[in-house]
């Protein structure tokens, strides 16, 4: 009896595993190799020192299964386009790219890189998540692979390793960011905040706004992944302590909740949102125009309507079948970056590991060598690895994103 | 010379066949026919063959459903990150210091299993599943207020229950390092752990347990599976020997979690949840329920699974449910048990263990 109940009980389970694997999305190798116009590359401003050539094995890695596979299969995605494009360049520098899957979780990660390694991985474009990014960082630094994560944006990503870098705003930039886009804008906010505190990235950004306007604050209401779906007490509490700007460091599916429980009893402070707000217009089921007026920090917009960013969208969403985030631009960032700072270099494939690490590290933190692409123009990096861009600010009025 | 009993024989089998394993594997590793990816699966299996076993204590043996097992790991992972990490200037030599991460590890999870053991375990009835499971849960949230740094003056703990604090609160000098960051979980962990200690580990805990259960204890635990008022009517203390085999799994699992969280550069609390808990349980339950070696073979093989399907791309995880279920089938066979038992004619395979 205890057997069967045991056994159904794992049988249970195991369709449960089945659920999360199943909802997968297509693979990012299966974006078309379609021809890409030269013109819409972003430009290199490095000039070039000695000749870049030969084909670099680039591996990335991100959840492309689980929880968060949304960000793993954008950024993986946006690093395909840019590979495709790159080689339908048919420039002498060539790239070869292989996504593979980490759940999200930090000892898959490290699998999935020594997985790489075994392909022959000579430059990483990852860990997309921070949690994983860390672990993986550690072993690349052993290594000495030069590794540019899209989107994990924590000081812990880099702090003590020369060869990791990022392309995101680290989450203490972005917290100050959003302290003095608010005291600057409304000096005599009352602020509140909500902030998801089992969330690395959640947590990261509010120690830092809360450092900077810690006076100001007159409410701060946590959740967690398990209490996600209902902030009727938070928004109350806001609402109570008289706060008329509420910071919503958090990602956009809880905010689309507050939104709307906000809304539903009468309450409407100014809403200021960070990078991982973007997306919330897309949300379905979300009544887009409940996010009317929200300030959100990203540094992309898929409504820009630059010739760069007009171009990725299509290729994006002709692939994908959907808009493209701020992490596949990101990802399509990364690569393109690399892209330059090989030629910049003058590395070439044959090199070792070790030797493309230190010649791509000299190149991304010299000081003529700057980026501008999809997610920001002029970016140059510290020798801490952490990015230099301007941030951009977007309101949401009638349903798109635009500059303040 | 006395015959040895069937059981000291399988005994015996296990801990010579984990450790000729261990030889082959080692030999591979040095001889450099091992991929990277092969050996950055060494710890983990490891440290999940130490849990498998461990919960097969609670699960097979003694009879009760523990739904949160990954809880102790996670307990045992954590305190043995803050033992090492504050002690790199007192011991310089990394296996001592693994060695004392495991230890502390084991014993700060072996007190957390006392207080979630004793009073849960003096009742009938299912409560160890309901009260473990809301245990794993616990301990991952109360990870992510925990905030510890360490500089020339020791130690410094803030819990941060209100969520309004964080590592400039623990005012530390310019030179503390900040070991866990609450939700951001511990970062700069030295990888301390090796495949070898992984070995010793197993080892190790298949001694403990393996005489656990053969030893007069393991009867009288097996004996209030079987039978409760039965065991009782003879005299047997019923909480005592409950309690001693949940401490003692939860014990393990905090050195496997230990060795588990001293193999990566960062860990978040939130590796150790339900999912977690429920992974080891479908390894013990596919290993046969009170079957030890069954455990290692299959806490071993299901670990590999998904990574060997990573071919697969995006459909490996369904593909790896998919061979989960078929195993599951599979050993269940009537038909398959009786060609195994015509197969090996003396196999004891009429006894149940259910």
């Amino acid at each position: 009896m205890k057997k069967t109940l045991a056994l159904m009980l794992a049988l249970a389970m195991v369709f449960a595993l089945a659920a999360c694997g199943g909802n997968s999305a297509p693979a990012a190798s299966e974006a078309p190799a379609e021809e890409a116009p030269a013109a819409d590359a972003p430009a290199a401003e490095a000039p070039a020192a000695g000749e870049a050539s030969g084909t670099f094995k680039i591996g990335g890695i991100g959840p492309m299964t689980g929880d968060a596979a949304q960000y793993g299969i954008a950024a993986m995605g946006g690093a395909q386009i840019a590979v495709d494009e790159i080689n339908a360049l048919g420039g002498p520098v060539q790239f070869e790219f292989q996504a593979e899957d980490d759940q999200a979780v930090a000892d898959n990660a490290v699998n999935a890189y020594n997985t790489l390694k075994d392909w022959g991985m000579q430059i990483m474009v990852g860990a997309v998540t921070t949690g994983s990014c860390v672990a993986v960082a550690s072993e690349a630094y052993t290594d000495r692979i030069f590794s540019l994560t899209p989107s994990a944006s924590s000081t812990d990503v880099t702090a003590g390793k020369d060869n990791m870098f990022q392309m995101c705003f680290t989450d203490p930039n972005q917290g100050k960011a959003g302290a003095e886009y608010i005291t600057s804008n409304f000096p005599e906010a009352k602020i509140a905040v909500i902030y998801r505190s089992d969330d690395a990235y959640s947590v990261g950004i509010r120690d830092a706004f809360a450092d900077q306007v810690k006076d100001s604050i007159v409410y701060e209401g946590t959740f967690t992944v398990d209490t996600q779906t209902d902030f009727s007490v938070q928004v109350a509490a806001a609402q109570a302590a008289g706060a008329d700007v509420v910071y919503l460091p958090i990602y956009y599916q809880p905010a689309t909740v507050i939104l709307t429980q906000a809304k539903s009893i009468g309450y409407a402070p100014t809403f200021v949102g960070v990078d991982g707000m973007d997306g919330i217009l897309d949300q379905e089921g979300f009544d887009a125009s409940l996010a009317e007026g929200v300030l959100v920090m990203s540094p992309f917009s898929a409504s820009s309507t630059d010739d760069l960013t007009v171009s990725f969208v299509n290729k994006f969403q002709e692939a994908h079948g959907q808009l493209p985030n701020q992490f596949a631009a990101d990802g399509y960032d990364c690569v393109y970056a690399i892209y330059n700072a090989i030629q910049a270099a003058g590395v070439t494939a044959d090199m070792s590991n070790a030797e493309i690490c230190d010649a791509l590290v000299a190149a991304f933190t010299a000081d003529d060598f700057s980026y501008s692409g999809l997610t920001g123009e002029g970016m140059t990096w510290s020798t801490v690895g952490e990015v230099t861009k301007l941030p951009m600010a977007f309101v949401i009025t009638d349903g798109v994103y635009v500059k303040p | 010379m006395k015959k040895l009993k069937t059981t000291t024989k399988i005994d015996f089998a296990t801990y010579a066949g984990v450790t000729l394993a261990f030889l082959l594997v080692y030999a591979l590793q040095q001889g450099g026919s091992l991929t990277n990816a092969m050996k950055s699966w060494l710890v983990p299996i490891c440290s999940f063959i130490v849990m498998a076993v461990s919960l097969n204590l609670v699960v097979g043996i003694s009879g009760e459903l523990s739904l949160g097992h990954a809880g102790f790991m996670s307990v045992g992972a954590f305190s043995g990150i803050v033992t090492a990490m504050s002690l790199t200037n007192a011991i310089p030599s990394g296996p001592v210091r693994l060695l004392l991460a495991i230890l502390v590890g084991a014993v700060f999870a072996a007190v957390t299993g006392v207080i979630v053991g004793v009073p849960v375990l003096r009742l009938r009835g299912d409560y160890l599943a309901i009260v473990t499971l809301a245990f794993g849960q616990i301990i991952k949230d109360l990870i992510n207020c925990l905030i510890v740094g360490y500089d020339s003056h020791g130690l410094h703990i803030i819990f941060n229950l209100d969520g309004l604090r964080s590592v400039s609160d623990l005012h530390m000098e310019e030179t503390g390092v900040a070991i866990i960051k609450g939700a951001q979980g511990a970062v700069g962990v030295p990888k301390l752990s090796s495949f070898f200690a992984g070995y010793l580990l197993v080892m190790v805990a298949l001694v403990i347990v393996l005489n656990l259960v053969r030893s007069r204890t393991g009867r009288a635990i097996m004996a209030i599976r079987d039978n409760r008022i039965a065991a009782e009517s003879v005299g047997i203390n019923v909480t005592k020997y409950r309690l001693i085999a949940f401490v003692t799994s939860a014990a393990l699992a905090g050195a496997a979690g230990a060795l588990f969280g001293l193999n990566y550069g960062g860990l978040l609390s939130s590796r150790f949840d339900f999912n977690t808990s429920i992974l080891v349980l479908v390894y013990v339950v596919l290993g046969g329920l009170g079957n030890i070696w069954g455990s290692v073979i299959a806490a071993t093989v299901l670990y590999i699974l998904p990574e060997a399907l990573r071919g697969f791309q995006d459909y490996r995880m369904l593909l790896y449910a998919v061979v989960l279920i078929l195993v599951m089938l599979a050993t269940n066979n009537e038909q398959l048990k009786a060609l195994l038992g015509r197969l090996i004619p003396k196999r004891k395979g009429a006894k149940s263990n259910g």
